[in-house]
């Protein structure tokens, strides 16, 4: 589905607006989910945001409360990209473990 | 109490000024308004703030910047001041560590967007040196003599746009490896 790897940070975008959330909400899921790992800075994320609705990955939630925060969520194509994504992860990963593992994962 | 500071630090060397500042914030002096090479500075507790900088895509009073300021704001940044296209930003240390961009593709983006800027400045001073001497040669009006500043100015923006490329190629080159 993807063309190629997406960064982390949109991996993680996607991921967290499988429920609708503001910016804010997905900086402190991202960081969350990864353990404190992936730390998503303003800037980076509102880029990505940005470029993901230009996509048609996400989508603005409509909120009839105008002067409030933004919020996303993920849309149908959004969805597919995650999952292609999230498969070809998992392939990199069984490999991984294939390889350095060994097949049945003893060695 | 409040202290300014007046320092010439061009817009290539950004990472420099942020540093800097953020050198003055963890000693208790953090930046509360700027000027063109002013800095203006008020006293807090050592490494309450963290600063950072940013040339913004559009001008600060575009509605793009206005709505870009306040998802910053939503996430604990503040707002200092704005110098021409340059943003100054500060944060309080206690929400974490402090940086507008988090990923290569980002700081990427941002370095090119520094570089296009510096260009069009170095390549708008190369014109008005070149047209000033042009002048001075066919009238000897001493005042087009001013088009050996210009030409000054754009050799200085052009080692700036070589520094830059070199951050931006460094950038690149970790690329090929990592994310």
């Amino acid at each position: 589905m993807t063309e190629s790897a997406l960064t982390e940070a949109v991996y993680y975008i996607l991921l967290s607006l499988l429920t609708p959330m503001h910016g804010y909400g997905i900086m402190q899921n991202a960081e969350t989910l990864s353990g404190g790992r992936v730390r998503l800075a303003a800037g980076t994320l509102y880029g990505a945001l940005s470029t993901l609705v230009a996509k048609g990955w996400i989508e603005n939630v409509p909120d009839g409360d105008a002067g409030r925060q933004k919020k996303y969520r993920i849309t149908r194509l959004g969805r597919e990209v995650l999952e292609g994504e999230w498969q070809r992860l998992g392939e990199l990963y069984e490999n991984g473990r294939k390889l350095l593992k060994g097949e049945d994962g003893t060695l | 109490m409040r202290k300014t500071v007046h320092k010439v630090i061009w817009g290539w060397d950004f990472d420099k000024e942020e540093a800097w500042l953020n050198e003055m914030a963890a000693k208790g002096l953090s930046l509360i308004s700027v000027g063109l090479f002013r800095y203006d500075f008020e006293e807090t507790d050592p490494g309450e703030y963290q600063i950072a900088l940013e040339l913004l895509a559009h001008g600060p009073n575009h509605p793009e910047s206005e709505q870009y300021f306040k998802f910053l704001e939503e996430t604990g940044v503040e707002q200092i001041g704005t110098v021409f296209r340059w943003a100054y930003y500060r944060r309080k240390t206690a929400d974490g560590p402090f940086e507008v961009f988090s990923d290569k593709e980002s700081r990427m983006k941002h370095l090119i967007r520094i570089l296009w800027l510096v260009a069009l400045v170095a390549g708008g001073n190369f014109y008005a040196g070149v047209y000033n001497l042009w002048i001075f040669h066919l009238w000897h009006n001493p005042i087009s003599l001013l088009g050996i500043f210009s030409l000054v100015l754009c050799a200085l923006c052009c080692w700036g746009i070589w520094k830059l490329w070199k951050k931006i190629k460094t950038l690149k080159d970790e690329g090929q490896i990592y994310e």
